[in-house]
């Protein structure tokens, strides 16, 4: 009774959770190998996996809010002791915990919205929602919606509890949870865009805007990271900002009755939610085969692992082609139809519009450079070059290179064949005001996208098959790396992620938050100095942090109350029950 | 076709020109028009070394750099003749397709260790980054004038739309002038021919590349400075007849030459943390040529 007959959008996003999870889930097997000593608390690990992916698959079909929630709770919970796996670190439960109360404020924010709406109507269905529209003006519930399922999509400001789960979950949840966790946010998103019936030029202008800024801050933020799996994080709040940028778009389009607008961004948040599922998910596994072969996640202590982890490297590569949105990878056709959707929009002959559509697009393409700069540093660093400290590197083990390798191909299969997968989203393109399956066939030449990216890889194979043919027939010989004439060159002097980004800290240092203590070498015998910079999330210290703190000092001037005397507690009962009684005599 | 024949034939000479025109404003007797390819061509006759650091990656930079300068150029049409890979939005696969062969380039500078290399590759993500927005806004406002996003319907209807077309046809080139200097790593933004490796981007991201591999960069940046060339072209050349378009090609791909050498000549480098200031320059030139063609149209005012 609470279920609906599937649509084509609950179908795409199941399609998208199995996959990852079950790529996952075999991952997981290998990954949990180095933990075999705890099977209780294995069990129970697994017994959660298997209960987050129950409930994301009931949020997909329930179409009851009070089941929506419940689902929702059992997801957020399920998922929290996912993150606490290795609850023995002090940091792992202050992430959790974390990452608990931000789940919860998600929930504050979804029941009042499904309140409000069946305040109205008196019905929980979703059935309801289309009746409200009707006679109310949806955008409040819209909104308050909107931002419970922004928290869990990681959206700015509510992306704060993501750099700090991530990191502190095992591998695999970590790309569970970045691959499709968050997703259930923008389903939800997606899913309420069906149902509303609201100024959706208005709510998509709003999407897009707070869109464009999570994707910009994200990768800003990304680049700062040494981290890797908080790097990850980062990018996760990116390329939400990128799938976010497609729905405001869409909106838009179905706002204003523009049917190519309306198909072009909500296929291209389709698309990228897979992409990004794929990719991400890749990318996290990488991390935790790097964190098991060397145990340290810290960029600046790796290097040269390449030689010794040839699989996750390529892997690793191909992943990060793929989310920097480059051809012939599939991020570049997701992107590619955003674009074709702003470049469309433009034509508006509007002013509001043109100018919205030129800050968007330079806003894509900022997160693209920026993506480029992130991605080098993060692979350069950890797999090229030569190692920066000792470390004992092994590569890992079938389980945890195969469904990667699986992942790897349907990667390449979207960017090489982009028309099949946009023609499997055309079903739940349907579901969406203006959008249609036929449009998206005829404005989009995603065809020629696949073609020429093939043509790209074909040439690309020729040169380099041509170059090694030809080297094989001159003289080939190794040596060291050009020192410049200078000779007793260590790994220590190699470029570190720091200073390959240093330049665009400088440059961007009006956004970055970074935290600098120097003592410099004084004197003409300078004795000794020192240098230390650490960055932190300026939106976080001065949205969350600052406002939190001034509400701790605040309600600590009522501490006296709770001065754990049984007279005073008694007393205060009292107090409550007579103001109780004043007040129902007084309303009587 | 018709294109990517005449870029490929103007690459066998523009950087020989360029070369010509800086021994000339010297006074010096200098190499002949043919120098670069015949570098190129000793190259290809070597054998190669390659640093006991690196790996599959740094041989694998240099083809990925070249087939995507290959098929940029096979995106750039011929005034109202589409290039071999025409659709819409193709300008977006052009920026993208760059943008990976600079990611190879980038990761494979940063595959030998070295640290002077991963300076220039630092240089190159960051400036890389901040010069891809002025090509976005200037195929925008290109966009908006036509109403088309692809290169081909951009550039043949670019002309007939109105006499102002010309002045935007003029800051797009200028544009396209510069960021070829910036992509090419040239003056003022980076000086190829300077002796100290601290100062240098793109030259500086090489250093362990020989043979076969270094001739690879060289082809790959003759090419990617006739490609922008021939987009400079096609901003002037959309509405004439073939047979008066060729010898137009052939004299703007000669002026960026000339004005590319003059400019080496009689120009200082920047200092490296001026750069981003005017590279992003370029960007709000770009951004004032859209809301250029947005007065056009008539809706600022």
């Amino acid at each position: 009774m609470f279920s609906q007959p599937l649509t084509g959008l609950s179908l795409w996003f199941m399609a998208i959770f199995t996959i990852v999870f079950a790529c996952g889930a075999i991952y997981g097997i290998g990954y949990m190998r180095h933990y075999s000593g705890r099977p209780l608390r294995n069990t129970l690990h697994w017994i959660n996996y298997a209960v987050a992916y129950l409930s994301m698959m009931t949020l997909c079909v329930v179409d009851n809010s009070i089941a929506f929630l419940v689902s929702w709770e059992i997801m957020a919970l399920s998922s929290f002791f996912l993150v606490i796996y290795e609850s023995e670190k002090p940091e792992t439960i202050k992430a959790g915990i974390n990452f608990f109360i931000q789940s919860h404020i998600s929930v504050v924010l979804l029941t009042a919205g499904f309140m409000m709406i069946a305040a109205e109507t008196g019905s929980y269905s979703f059935a309801a929602i289309p009746r409200y529209c009707v006679e109310n003006n949806g955008m409040a519930a819209f909104l308050l919606l909107f931002a419970g399922f922004a928290v869990k999509a990681g959206f700015v400001p509510f992306h704060t509890w993501l750099p700090y789960a991530h990191p502190a979950a095992p591998a695999h949840i970590s790309g569970v949870m970045s691959g499709v966790i968050i997703k259930i946010g923008i389903f939800g998103i997606l899913r309420m865009i069906t149902l509303f019936s609201i100024d959706f030029v208005t709510a998509g202008a709003i999407i897009l805007a707070v869109s464009a800024i999570s994707g910009l801050y994200g990768v800003m933020m990304a680049i700062l990271q040494h981290n890797l799996k908080k790097l990850l994080a980062y990018h996760s709040i990116e390329n939400i900002g990128i799938i976010g940028m497609g729905i405001g778009l869409g909106c838009i389009g179905a706002g204003s009755g523009n049917t190519v607008l309306a198909t072009l961004g909500f296929a291209g948040a389709l698309l990228h939610t897979l992409n990004h599922a794929l990719f991400k998910s890749v990318l996290f596994f990488c991390s935790g085969n790097v964190y098991h072969g060397t145990h340290t996640l810290d960029i600046e202590k790796l290097g040269g692992l390449a030689k010794k982890m040839p699989w996750t490297a390529a892997l690793f590569l191909i992943a990060s082609v793929a989310i920097c949105g480059l051809p012939p990878m599939n991020g570049f056709i997701s992107e590619f139809l955003i674009y074709s959707g702003l470049f469309g929009w433009m034509q508006g002959a509007e002013l509001g519009v043109t100018t919205g559509a030129v800050f968007s697009i330079l806003a894509l393409v900022m997160i693209g450079g920026l993506a480029i700069l992130c991605f080098t540093k993060a692979f350069g660093i950890i797999f090229l070059g030569s190692p920066r400290t000792e470390v004992d590197a092994h590569e890992m083990g079938a389980c945890r290179i195969v469904p990667l390798v699986i992942e790897a191909l349907i990667m390449l299969s979207i960017g090489i064949c982009p028309s099949f997968y946009a023609k499997l989203a055309g079903s739940a393109l349907e579901c969406f005001p203006y959008a249609s399956n036929t449009a998206l066939a005829s404005t989009a030449d995603l065809s020629f996208v696949g073609l020429a990216s093939l043509i790209f890889i074909l040439l690309a194979g020729l040169i380099y098959t041509a170059k090694s043919r030809h080297n094989s027939r001159h003289q080939v010989s190794e040596g060291p790396t050009w020192g410049c004439g200078y000779t007793e060159g260590t790994p220590r002097i190699q470029y570190t992620a720091t200073s390959f980004v240093k330049t665009y800290v400088q440059l961007f240092s009006f956004v970055l938050g970074n935290k600098k203590e120097q003592e410099l070498p004084k004197d003409i015998f300078p004795a000794s100095g020192h240098f230390e910079s650490e960055s932190y999330d300026k939106l976080e210290s001065n949205l969350i942090d600052r406002p939190l703190g001034a509400y701790r000092s605040f309600t600590d001037r009522f501490s006296f109350l709770q001065n754990g005397k049984m007279q005073y507690y008694v007393l205060y009962g009292i107090i409550f029950i007579v103001f109780t009684l004043i007040i129902s005599f007084i309303f009587s | 076709m018709t294109s990517l024949i005449l870029i490929l034939i103007s690459a066998l000479f523009f950087n020989g020109i360029i070369g010509r025109v800086k021994s000339i404003s010297a006074g010096r007797k200098g190499p002949g028009v043919m120098q670069p390819i015949k570098d190129v061509i000793r190259l290809f006759h070597k054998g190669a070394v390659y640093s006991d650091v690196t790996g599959p990656v740094f041989k694998l930079a240099p083809a990925v750099y070249l087939a995507s300068v290959l098929i940029a150029c096979l995106c750039v049409p011929f005034g109202n003749k589409p290039g071999l890979i025409s659709f819409n939005g193709d300008f977006v696969f052009f920026a993208y397709a760059l943008a990976l062969g600079k990611f190879f380039c980038i990761i494979g500078a940063l595959d030998t260790g070295s640290s002077f290399e991963g300076m220039g590759a630092s240089r190159e993500a960051t400036y890389s980054m901040l010069a891809e927005p002025a090509f976005f806004l200037i195929m925008g406002s290109l966009a908006l004038m036509t109403g088309n996003t692809s290169f081909q319907d951009i550039f043949a209807e670019l002309h007939p739309s109105s006499p102002m077309s010309w002045a935007l046809a003029v800051i797009a080139a200028f544009v396209f002038l510069i960021l070829a200097m910036v992509e090419n790593s040239r003056m003022p933004v980076d000086d190829p021919k300077t002796h100290l490796e601290l100062t240098m981007i793109h030259e500086v991201m090489v250093l362990d590349n020989s043979g076969i591999d270094l001739g690879l960069i060289f082809v790959t940046g003759y090419l990617k400075f006739a490609m922008y060339a021939a987009l400079i072209a096609n901003l002037f050349i959309g509405s004439i007849p073939v047979g008066f378009g060729i010898p137009v090609f052939f004299v703007i791909q000669f002026a960026c030459a000339v004005i590319i050498g003059l400019n080496e000549s009689f120009t200082a480098r920047y200092r490296m943390n001026h750069n981003p200031q005017f590279i992003f320059t370029l960007a709000c030139i770009a951004l004032l040529a859209v809301f250029g063609v947005m007065l056009m149209s008539g809706q600022l005012v």
